[in-house]
């Protein structure tokens, strides 16, 4: 199997960020939360990054923030895939009402763009990890449900699965032992992009005060707490911006590549 | 009745039930969500006294179907109630700033409309060679931006860089046009950036599709040079699912404003929805949010419409 250059240094990026989320308390040459310098110092050898609004280490914060980003991104692009796939599933080999019952439901959820929904559900309950992550998942998983129906509703009709209805199989046997293992290349790929989606979304409710909030800081976050110092001509906010386009075009290019070797399946990036 | 008209017809008012269902689940759907808009007034400080007594004055203690039908009717009417955190009239809050909204909108699709079909067009034109490659690849980059970081880059770019901007956009009323139009330049830009990748793609892909056709063929075997053949033959038939695109992209821009106008601290609606999210005002969020579902649920059926209309097929049954 040959890869191209740009998926190898996709691959080769996004296990850097991964690494460095991991072992983030092992690698970060200074404390999350310790003001280390003067504020808003250059880069230099002792900081490698400069300081950033308080005078703490960007690089260190920029890694541990690496942690959160991928955490919250991870887990709620888990959950919209699980969900989404589970009941697209369903769907697909129900039919019937519960199929029309789960569409409308999609639909309508996907007819107001997900920040938008995002910041009206964020107005009532409170702001911590596994609300994010849950409200992110949930809305995220209508794009989800609406590939594996239709990939589902495909495979479906095949003899092997007439097949097994015909032994009598249970519907949990037909969609984890039949459909499952025969639409996971496509969904494969669809899991970059909606992680991907999940990183973009965080860093933006963060950078809108809305996301992680303090003590806890994600890149999106760090760009708020330094925008301020662009305006002086300091550079603290670009690094986690930075960070954010770099982790995103990486997987975006794996993701192209895998993508390019399944099918026309494309995802979009989504609203 | 002309199949066209009932079709059309038939998206309307699908779009319009739509609405209806998105602002009964914008409406009810909070109050399923734990707490309400009492004790988001009184927080920590609440008694079960104190809250009764609220929500007996707020008119919570009515049935949601009660309450629904009676802001629906004052909000048709143009009554949106008053904000929670400082009695301010919210249709009045929301007239200024929707304003300033349009105004970085229209802005924005005046400039990207025409310059991604521009070089959508020649990406198509010169398909698989380098102008084609440099404009795929700076498009892809783009569309893995989210709009605050195309934002500051932008920022760093052409206020510290190259200095001819500002960085904070204020626009006031007594400005002119022109002071406004520079006022708004680089929000506008990060807008354009953000929704200029996927319409040129997308003009790409269909022209691209056009050019197998034989028409376009028998056209360059009749000598035609090749911007001729793309601008006269193949834009012409490419020309219904691009305007689909533009106008989908169009309705993204609402997303795309609430991030640019905090980013640039610009006084306008998104700004304002983030505001009120984050001091927990209820009728406020409920207000902005139906309006900014409304715009784009209604772009999205202009889209449809535009894609019916455009389809001679639908337009001339047999």
């Amino acid at each position: 199997m040959r890869i191209p250059l740009s998926a190898l240094i996709g691959l080769v990026m996004t296990g850097l960020f991964v690494l460095s989320a991991v072992f983030a308390p092992w690698i970060a040459p200074y404390p999350i939360d310790a003001a280390v310098g003067k504020v808003w110092e250059g880069p230099s050898s002792q900081y490698w990054l400069g300081t950033d609004t308080i005078g703490r280490d960007i690089l260190s914060r920029l890694i541990y923030g690496g942690s959160v980003t991928i955490f919250v991104a991870l887990s709620s692009s888990l959950l919209s895939f699980g969900m989404g796939a589970f009941f697209g599933f369903l769907a697909a080999t129900r039919g019937g009402w519960i199929d029309t019952g789960l569409s409308r439901i999609v639909d309508l959820m996907m007819a107001v763009p997900s920040l938008i929904v995002a910041l009206v559900v964020l107005s009532v309950l409170p702001l911590n990890l596994t609300v994010l992550i849950l409200v992110m998942g949930v809305l995220d998983s209508t794009r989800v449900f609406r590939l594996s129906r239709a990939v589902a509703a495909d495979i479906a009709v095949m003899d092997y699965v007439e097949a097994a209805k015909l032994r009598g199989e249970k519907q949990g046997w037909i969609i984890f032992r039949e459909i499952l293992p025969n639409a996971m290349s496509p969904l494969v790929a669809e899991f970059g992009m909606r992680f991907i989606f999940a990183v973009l979304f965080i860093s933006t409710l963060s950078f809108l005060g809305l996301g992680i909030q303090p003590p806890l800081s994600d890149w999106g976050g760090m760009v708020r707490e330094n925008k301020d110092g662009l305006v002086y001509g300091k550079a603290a906010a670009l690094m986690p911006a930075l960070a954010i386009a770099v982790l995103a075009i990486s997987v975006n290019l794996v993701a192209d590549w895998i993508l390019q070797r399944t099918s026309s399946l494309k995802g979009g990036r989504g609203g | 009745m002309h199949p066209l008209i009932k079709l059309v017809a038939q998206r309307i008012a699908l779009g319009l039930i739509l609405l209806l269902a998105v602002s009964v689940v914008i409406f009810l759907g909070i109050e399923m969500l734990p707490g309400d808009t009492a004790q988001a007034i009184l927080g920590q400080s609440a008694t079960a006294t104190s809250l009764a007594n609220l929500r007996e004055s707020l008119g919570l203690n009515q049935s949601p179907a009660t309450r629904y039908f009676t802001w629906l009717g004052h909000a048709l009417q143009g009554d949106l109630g008053k904000a929670l955190t400082n009695q301010q009239d919210i249709a009045q809050a929301i007239g200024q700033r929707l304003g300033n909204t349009l105004f970085l909108a229209v802005c924005a699709g005046a400039i990207a409309v025409p310059l991604s079909i521009g070089l959508g067009l020649v990406a198509a034109r010169f398909n698989g060679r380098w102008p084609d490659k440099l404009i795929s690849g700076v498009t892809l980059a783009m569309i893995s931006l989210p709009e605050f970081v195309a934002a500051y880059f932008m920022i760093l770019l052409l206020t510290l860089v190259i200095p001819i901007l500002q960085p904070v956009s204020m626009i006031f009323p007594g400005m002119g046009f022109f002071e406004k139009l520079h006022a708004v330049a680089l929000p506008v830009i990060v807008l354009v950036m953000v929704v200029l990748a996927h319409m040129m793609r997308m003009t790409r892909a269909a022209i691209l599709n056009v050019m197998q056709s034989a028409y376009i063929e028998t056209a360059e075997l009749k000598g035609l040079s090749p911007m001729q053949v793309i601008w006269r033959h193949a834009l012409p038939n490419a020309v219904a699912p691009i305007i689909s695109v533009v106008v989908i992209n169009l309705a993204y821009l609402v997303v795309g404003v609430v991030v640019v106008e905090v980013v640039f601290s610009y006084n306008a609606l998104g700004q304002y929805l983030v505001d009120h999210v984050a001091k927990r005002d209820l009728p406020v969020v409920q207000a902005v949010g139906i309006i900014f579902a409304a715009v784009y649920i209604g772009l999205n059926i202009l889209a449809d419409l535009i894609g019916i209309i455009a389809n001679p097929r639908l337009r001339h049954p047999k």
